[in-house]
Order: C-alpha cells, then sequence, then structure tokens
C-alpha cells in the first residue's frame, strides 16, 4: 500500500506582505482525479505551482510521492535542492496550463518531444515515434508539422496536454485548461482529459467546468482566501454545499 | 435572381466600377521629384570634373580590394565579438546575483558612455599604461609574459575597440529580446524538466531572434561604415586605402565614390542577407511566412496576364 501522491500539511505561501495560502492541507491519492474550486484570487493557482516547485512555500510541507516538494530532509534539517534535481523532479509531473504556452517556435511535433530528447536523452527517433501516438491520441495525428500559431485554441491546449503526457508524469496539473478557449472548442479539451482520468492518471485540474468536476472528478475542493472550505465527493460538495461561501460561488457559476 | 444581385454570366458578383478620384497634388509632386532627378542625373554626369574615367580606373585598384577585404574582415570580427559578449553581459544583466548584473551594467555604461574612437585610439596606446602582459594568478605567480606592443598592434587595438563598444549595444539588444518572451514560456519549460541554461538556449532566444535581429542588422551595417575609424589608428582599411591613393594624386572626390561604392554594395549585401535571417526566425510567429523576393517576382510575372482592368 502506497501513501498519497499529493500530500500538503499548513502550506503557507506568501507574496511580499499578501498571503496567499494560509494554511493548506490536502491529500491526493494516486490515480485520483481532484478539482480545485474556487473564485479568482483564492490561491488554487498558486497551490498549483507550489506542487511542482514553480513557486516555493514558506511553511508547511509539501510532498509528491513521499519526497518532500524542493528540499530534502536531512536529519531535522531541510537543505534546499540543486536546480538540477529540481529539475528532474519537474520532469515527473505534468503541467497545462490556461494559455498552453506551447513553443511557438517549434511544431507540434518538436513540441512534444522537446523535454524528452533534452531532458531524459530518449532518442530522437523514439521521441518521434512516440509523440505521434500521443498526438494520435488526442485526436491530432495530422498536425503534428504544424505551428502552433496555424492551430485553434483547443488544439493548442490538446498538443500541450501531449506534450506534458511524453514525459511519462506520474501526475498531471492541469491551471484552468479551458478557460481561455472558445465556448465550441472546450468539448474537445475535457474529453481529452477524461479519457486520461479513465486511463488512471493521477490529476489536479483547477477549473470553472462544474460539469466536468460532477462527472469526472473522485473528489472536489472548495477553496477560497487562501484556505481549503470544504472538500469531499462532487455530489456531496456541488449537490449539498456546506457553507454559505460555497453556496454562493455555485449559485452564481451554474 | 431573386435576391436582386448583380452577377456576371459564371454567377459570380460583378465587381464595382467606379471613376476614380482625381488625385493632382499627387501629379504636382511626382513632376518635381521627377524633374529634380533628371537635374541630378545630367549634372553628375555631364560634369566633366566627375572624372568617372579616374573612378573605374581605381574601382578594382589592389589596393582598394586590399582595403575592403580589412574592412569586411574587421566589420565580420567585431561583430562577432560583440554579439557574444553582448549575449553574455545580457544574460549578466538579468541575474539575480548583484555583483554579477552590477559589473555587466557598468560595462555598459563605461563602453556606451565613451566615443568609440576615443576607445580605439585609447586601445592603440594602451602599452603606454601596461607596456607588460602577465597571465597567471592574480597578485600570484604568472605563466605567459607578453609586450603589449607586439601583442597588440593595430589591428588588434582595431578589434577590441570596436569589438567592446558594440558587445556594449548589442546586450541592451539580447536583453530587449529576452525581455520581450512571454514567461509562460520559461514556466512551460521548467515545468518539462528542462534546466535554466537548457531554457534559456531552446526557448527563450531562439524566440528573443526576432526582437533581436532587426537592430542587430543595422548595428552590422552601421559596424561596416564605423570601421572607416580604425584609419586614424594606421589599420588598411577601404578609407585608409583610399587615402592613401589620394594623398598622392589629388583625386579625393574620386576615390571617395569608389569607395562609397564598395560601401554601398556591402550594405546592399548586408539589407538582402538580414531579409532572409528575419523571415528564418519568423517562422511560428507567423501564419505563412512573406514570400521571399524571387517568390514575389514569379507571383508578379505569373498573375501579371490575369489582371483585369488594371492601372
Amino acid at each position: 500500500m502506497s501513501g498519497p501522491m499529493v500530500k500538503a500539511e499548513a502550506v503557507h505561501k506568501r507574496f511580499g506582505h499578501l498571503e496567499v495560502l494560509k494554511g493548506i492541507n490536502l491529500e491526493v491519492r494516486a490515480g485520483e482525479v481532484m478539482c480545485l474550486l474556487g473564485p479568482s484570487g483564492s490561491g488554487k493557482s498558486t497551490f498549483l505551482r507550489c506542487i511542482n516547485h514553480l513557486e516555493k512555500i514558506n511553511s508547511g510541507r509539501l510532498s509528491v510521492d513521499g519526497e518532500l516538494v524542493g528540499y530534502r530532509q536531512v536529519g531535522d534539517k531541510l537543505h534546499e535542492l540543486r536546480e538540477s534535481e529540481v529539475a528532474r523532479k519537474r520532469a515527473g509531473i505534468g503541467m497545462v496550463f490556461q494559455h498552453f504556452n506551447l513553443f511557438p517556435h517549434m511544431t507540434a511535433l518538436d513540441n512534444v518531444t522537446c523535454a524528452p530528447v533534452r531532458v531524459k536523452k530518449v532518442p530522437r527517433a523514439d521521441a518521434r515515434a512516440r509523440a505521434q501516438e500521443l498526438l494520435a491520441r488526442v485526436g491530432l495525428a495530422e498536425k503534428a508539422g504544424a505551428y502552433p500559431a496555424q492551430l485553434s485554441g483547443g488544439q493548442q491546449q490538446r498538443v500541450a496536454i501531449a506534450r506534458a503526457l511524453a514525459m511519462e508524469p506520474k501526475l498531471m496539473l492541469f491551471d484552468e485548461p479551458t478557460s481561455a478557449l472558445d465556448p465550441e472548442l472546450v468539448g474537445d479539451v475535457l474529453q481529452a482529459m477524461q479519457q486520461l482520468a479513465r486511463d488512471g492518471m493521477t490529476m489536479i485540474v483547477v477549473t470553472h467546468e462544474m460539469g466536468f468536476a460532477r462527472e469526472v472528478a473522485d473528489t472536489v475542493v472548495f477553496m477560497d482566501g487562501g484556505v481549503v472550505l470544504e472538500s469531499g465527493r462532487p455530489a456531496d460538495v456541488l449537490g449539498h454545499p456546506r457553507h454559505e461561501r460555497t453556496r454562493s460561488f455555485l449559485s452564481k457559476v451554474l | 435572381m431573386p435576391s436582386g444581385e448583380v452577377t456576371d454570366i459564371e454567377g459570380r458578383p460583378e465587381d464595382i466600377r467606379a471613376v476614380p478620384v482625381r488625385r493632382p497634388g499627387r501629379w504636382i509632386a511626382a513632376a518635381i521629384v521627377l524633374v529634380l532627378a533628371v537635374v541630378v542625373v545630367h549634372s553628375v554626369v555631364s560634369n566633366p570634373r566627375f572624372e568617372w574615367s579616374v573612378v573605374g580606373h581605381y574601382l578594382f585598384d589592389e589596393r582598394i580590394l586590399e582595403g575592403l577585404r580589412v574592412t569586411l574582415e574587421l566589420t565580420v570580427i567585431a561583430m562577432a565579438l560583440g554579439i557574444a559578449l553582448g549575449v553574455v553581459m545580457a544574460i549578466m544583466r538579468l541575474s539575480p546575483n548583484p555583483l554579477v548584473s552590477g559589473g555587466s551594467w557598468l560595462y555598459i555604461w563605461f563602453f556606451r558612455g565613451t566615443p568609440v574612437l576615443v576607445q580605439l585610439i585609447f586601445w592603440y596606446n594602451i602599452a603606454a599604461l601596461y607596456p607588460k602582459f602577465n597571465l597567471g594568478v592574480p597578485f600570484g605567480p604568472a605563466f605567459v609574459h607578453a609586450n603589449a606592443n607586439t601583442l597588440i598592434k593595430s589591428f588588434t587595438a582595431a578589434i577590441l575597440g570596436l569589438g567592446l563598444n558594440e558587445g556594449a549595444y548589442m546586450a541592451e539588444i539580447v536583453r530587449a529580446g529576452i525581455i520581450s518572451v512571454d514567461e509562460g514560456q520559461t514556466l512551460a519549460a521548467q515545468s518539462l524538466g528542462l534546466t535554466r541554461l537548457q531554457t534559456m538556449r531552446r526557448i527563450v532566444l531562439p524566440q528573443a531572434m526576432r526582437v533581436i535581429i532587426p537592430p542587430t542588422g543595422n548595428e552590422t551595417i552601421s559596424m561596416l561604415k564605423t570601421t572607416s575609424l580604425v584609419s586614424v589608428i594606421a589599420v588598411g582599411d577601404l578609407t585608409y586605402a583610399a587615402g592613401n591613393i589620394y594623398s598622392l594624386n589629388f583625386k579625393t572626390i574620386q576615390l571617395l565614390i569608389v569607395i562609397s561604392g564598395w560601401y554601398l554594395l556591402c550594405t546592399s549585401v548586408l539589407y538582402v542577407g538580414q531579409y532572409y535571417l528575419e523571415r528564418y526566425f519568423a517562422r511560428g510567429a507567423a501564419r505563412e511566412l512573406s514570400p521571399t523576393a524571387f517568390q514575389r517576382m514569379r507571383a508578379g510575372w505569373l498573375s501579371f496576364g490575369h489582371h483585369e482592368g488594371g492601372i
């Protein structure tokens, strides 16, 4: 029996004097899909970035797959990890961004092969074959040679998902993956994510898509003002919210 | 037609045919430009004191061609040094370590703040300040000794003066390019496990090139002309070669025309090179690449016969 994939204990994060996370406690089991909901500015995206150490936490403990994020514990002392070690750990965690952040000077295929070739030193031919498979899996086999600017937002986001999957991550982080898309393009991206969830990927998804949260998530977490207000099965949190704040938020977005 | 549209035989909507607005001002301006051009050309051709035969005689003179070779060599080496220094200084300038970024700031401040001519003469006379160079541990033993006068000849002084000065300008250009790349690119690269160096080399710099290349082309063209300053420290460049000749035969204007022709030819070649470089680094930025000059010419010829009406 293995421990949780992600474990956060009293995680605090400040930007200057602004306290963005005020003690986050939560656990994500392997294979679980967790949706983070909440108004903007509630700290969801910041928390996501802390998980792969794009942001440093100020206090508390945050671990992925049993290992501390960004530090090594020796005795009761914490040692900061070297940059190369941080990079190696990030390689095992995929991230998908609101604005896709595809590399515009590379074709879709090169976007997907870049990290495996540069970071994992996979032979180029193998990486290309694998990338073709992944692009086919998100329904974009015939767009391998296209540059990001030649793709629609939904297609770009699916390439971004394939790019993250190419590193064979054990955990996928989605930061509002559909918020920048035209409404009619949202479906394709959600479908790709749903397929990924069905294949057993551990996923943390910051989203405003209540339908996706209800159907795909195992756990829904509602955050506000840097704390977790409530969490539980989607039917409970979305159907019978206990907190007044949750109720007023849901009534506005549903 | 039910919609009442005006269509031609094939059913396409017919193009509007209207009498164009008259623009007398444009015609007058064009006439003035034309007259001025004729006056200039006529005087250049008919004035015997231009002595075009002398220009033709010296155009491919051996000394001029040797000067041209030195000018091109100086331009290439000084620009290469300037670009390399510029990239290093730009990355240093963006370093979180205040000593590293401060060092870069000081470099840029000094070399941008003093005239390049002064720097050239300074390097030429460096032997007065440091007669001997020692390579070794600072304040410790030295392994290599060299005499400054033998090490820094005028060509080396020219390279140092032009290259170090260029480095300061290139640093600002490269820095602007790096800053112009969206921060999300760095986030995405880091989330994939690329190190900072890999992110800079593979992701940020290639995109920064789009912003870096046009001003760098400018700098190269400007460098080609700035090299003419090195004639004051006795480097045999194009301007120096011309000076040597006209100081003997007093055909000053003719020789200046000769070297101006060469400078113009070289800058024109650089223009073309810059165009193709920009096109190369624009890939991905535009949905379609702009056509090359040749493609445009071909398209122009092909569509020529298909124009309806025209001008």
